[in-house]
């Protein structure tokens, strides 16, 4: 049995990735609910609208954070910055005075709602986009997200690392194909799998789970395919630092961990200290939940998602085209002297 | 149109992987590289298939579409059937109807009856012939074979040669690289690499007649550090010749470079 112990530890020891994980994960696992974990909300963006906004802003105090105070505005703005995500709640001086939530920010809503419960008699509170504060419909648009990742990263890193495995992409680095064939033919069904499975999962989650959907078709299909080459990106670019599907399974798995619980998917941002926040700020999948939420639950237009839209586009350009670099150097033939 | 390498140096990380070699191949005929492991063997086969490797030298290769390249890792893409594999190679060759086009050497290497057999359910021999079947289809000017007998039983390894024989009188210029001395003896040239560098080289007579002193078949050598064993028997190199010398294969004549390699 020592001996046994002793050749998995020898074995263990080279294995420097499985050893990072074993580390790693631990590590990050911790860190991370330590720190990120956490339903509790200390700023609720709070707007303040009509005749006394000044002093009615004055008045709210933690966590109400007043980032907007407008005099002159009502209903139809408060409405309107809460679908934008400008605001979480917007108060409404009246009369009638009113209270709005943004449903979609399931624990700032719960954690408001908490809060204007004490209010005085005679102040309406409305939940907008999500009245019941269904988990369902801000889980949904999310996990479509994690869904595109998972496939995208690990069935199209396993499918590129096999051909290195099996020797074949010596082979195909050998046939006259130009590298764009070889990446664009080799990426084109995981791509098209990928879109197959975005509208399945899309259906699935309005019929079974009947998410409402009250945006445009166009910006959904816009953020989805976006986030596609992100995630297919992601697989190309771990199966050319990987030897075997082994270890392309393991990167994938480190991808997508810190992604599936810092993006805001599960735990609130507002929640998040900055010093752990931030890392949500350069993961794909954080800019992915913002607009399927907007899009699905809010009919959010397209100026008020530009920023998220416009990082997602970025990380498509830089994974993918980092992928991309990566694997044409595989392929692209050496330099050929003329021959004597 | 002679294809080869000439001064050909590789450094993989901080091993040199090639040293200095040269290896000329004519066309129709098949040149055989030869070497332990780690001799430098399959580095040459990947400069020669133009595979992206940081190299000094002169590398004479013609372009992309007239190379056919088997790996020694297999060549053959295991989850599609022989039909499907070569039908792939023939479309990226444009060759129509790939199947048919490689009927007869289907049929010569009895892989005809499995042509819907996933080649990754083929036996070893089987996988091997596919793979240089394929490489073979769109009949091109240098064929590069990376070990394509090794682990394979006498049967096919015999048909391995018919094909290889079969494309060097089409008029391709093969190269072939095996750990099998008596295979180099098929190959109108050797080429023997010992860690990186060319040990010997020339045409298999040549080989044989340029070994310097004499080999002797004997029950009891005189010297060990100059003998091996053959059999039940031993073969004793003499440096200044031997009146009872033997005729020496291209064993003999490698184990000589060798003893002479460690001896400078």
């Amino acid at each position: 049995m020592r001996a046994m112990i002793l050749k998995e530890f020898r074995q263990l020891r080279r294995d420097k990735r499985t050893v990072a994980m074993l580390i790693a994960i631990p590590v990050i696992l911790l860190t991370v609910f330590g720190y990120a974990a956490r339903f509790d909300i200390k700023d609720i963006k709070t707007a303040v609208l009509g005749p006394g906004a000044e002093s009615a802003a004055a008045a709210l105090t933690e966590p109400f954070e007043v980032v907007i105070i407008e005099e002159s505005g009502g209903d139809e703005v408060a409405r309107r910055l809460l679908r934008d995500g400008e605001a979480v709640v917007a108060v409404v001086t009246g009369p009638p005075p009113t209270v709005y939530l943004d449903g979609t920010e399931l624990f700032t809503a719960q954690s408001a709602l908490r809060r204007v419960d004490s209010l005085p008699e005679g102040v309406s509170v409305e939940v907008l986009f999500n009245p019941e504060l269904s988990t369902t419909n801000i889980m949904v648009p999310g996990l479509i997200g994690f869904v595109l990742l998972a496939i995208g990263t690990i069935i199209t890193s396993l499918g590129v690392v096999k051909e290195r495995a099996d020797g074949t992409i010596e082979q195909l680095a050998v046939m006259p194909l130009r590298p764009r064939d070889v990446i664009i033919g080799k990426i084109a069904p995981y791509f098209l799998v990928g879109v197959f499975d975005l509208v399945i999962i899309t259906i699935l989650g309005l019929l079974v789970f009947d998410v409402p959907f009250r945006g445009s078709i166009l910006m959904f299909a816009l953020g989805g395919l976006v986030f596609l080459f992100v995630a297919l990106g992601f697989g190309v670019l771990i199966s050319t630092v990987s030897h075997t599907q082994g270890e392309a399974i393991q990167l994938a798995i480190m991808v997508m961990i810190p992604q599936i619980l810092l993006s805001g998917l599960i735990f609130p941002l507002q929640s998040m200290p900055i010093g752990v926040r931030w890392i949500a700020y350069v993961l794909p999948l954080t800019y992915f939940v913002m607009i399927m939420r907007g899009v699905f639950l809010k009919a959010t237009p397209f100026d008020a998602l530009a920023l998220p839209y416009l990082a997602l586009f970025i990380m498509a350009i830089v994974v993918f085209g980092l992928a991309v670099l990566r694997f044409r150097r595989d392929l692209a033939p050496a330099g050929r002297d003329p021959g004597p | 149109m002679t294809w080869g390498v000439s001064r050909l140096t590789v450094v993989l990380g901080h091993t040199s992987a090639l040293d200095g070699v040269d290896l000329a191949a004519e066309p129709g005929r098949v040149a055989a590289v030869v070497g332990g492991d780690g001799a430098g063997k399959t580095t040459l086969c990947r400069v020669l298939a133009g595979l992206p490797i940081a190299h000094e030298g002169a590398v004479s290769i013609p372009e992309r579409r007239r190379i056919g390249y088997v790996p020694a890792t297999g060549g053959v893409f295991a989850d599609l059937t022989v039909a499907e594999n070569l039908d792939f190679s023939g479309a990226a060759h444009g060759i129509k109807n790939p199947v048919a086009a490689a009927g007869s050497l289907l049929e010569r290497t009895a892989l005809a009856p499995f042509v819907d057999r996933l080649a990754g359910n083929l036996s070893g021999g089987m996988r091997r012939k596919l793979a240089v079947i394929t490489a073979m289809l769109h009949t091109p000017e240098l064929l590069i074979l990376d070990e394509p007998t090794t682990g394979i039983d006498p049967v096919s390894r015999s048909d391995l040669w018919r094909l290889i024989a079969s494309a060097a009188s089409n008029g391709a210029t093969v190269v072939v690289a095996s750990a099998y001395l008596d295979e180099a003896e098929r190959a109108a040239s050797v080429t023997v690499l010992h860690e990186g560098r060319v040990l010997v080289a020339g045409a298999p007579d040549e080989v044989r007649g340029s070994m310097p002193g004499a080999v002797v078949d004997t029950e009891s050598p005189a010297d060990l550090s100059r003998a091996w064993r053959r059999g039940a028997r031993w073969r004793e190199w003499f440096p200044d010749g031997h009146p009872a010398a033997t005729a020496p294969d291209l064993e003999d004549v490698v184990i000589v470079a060798a003893l002479r390699e460690g001896a400078s």
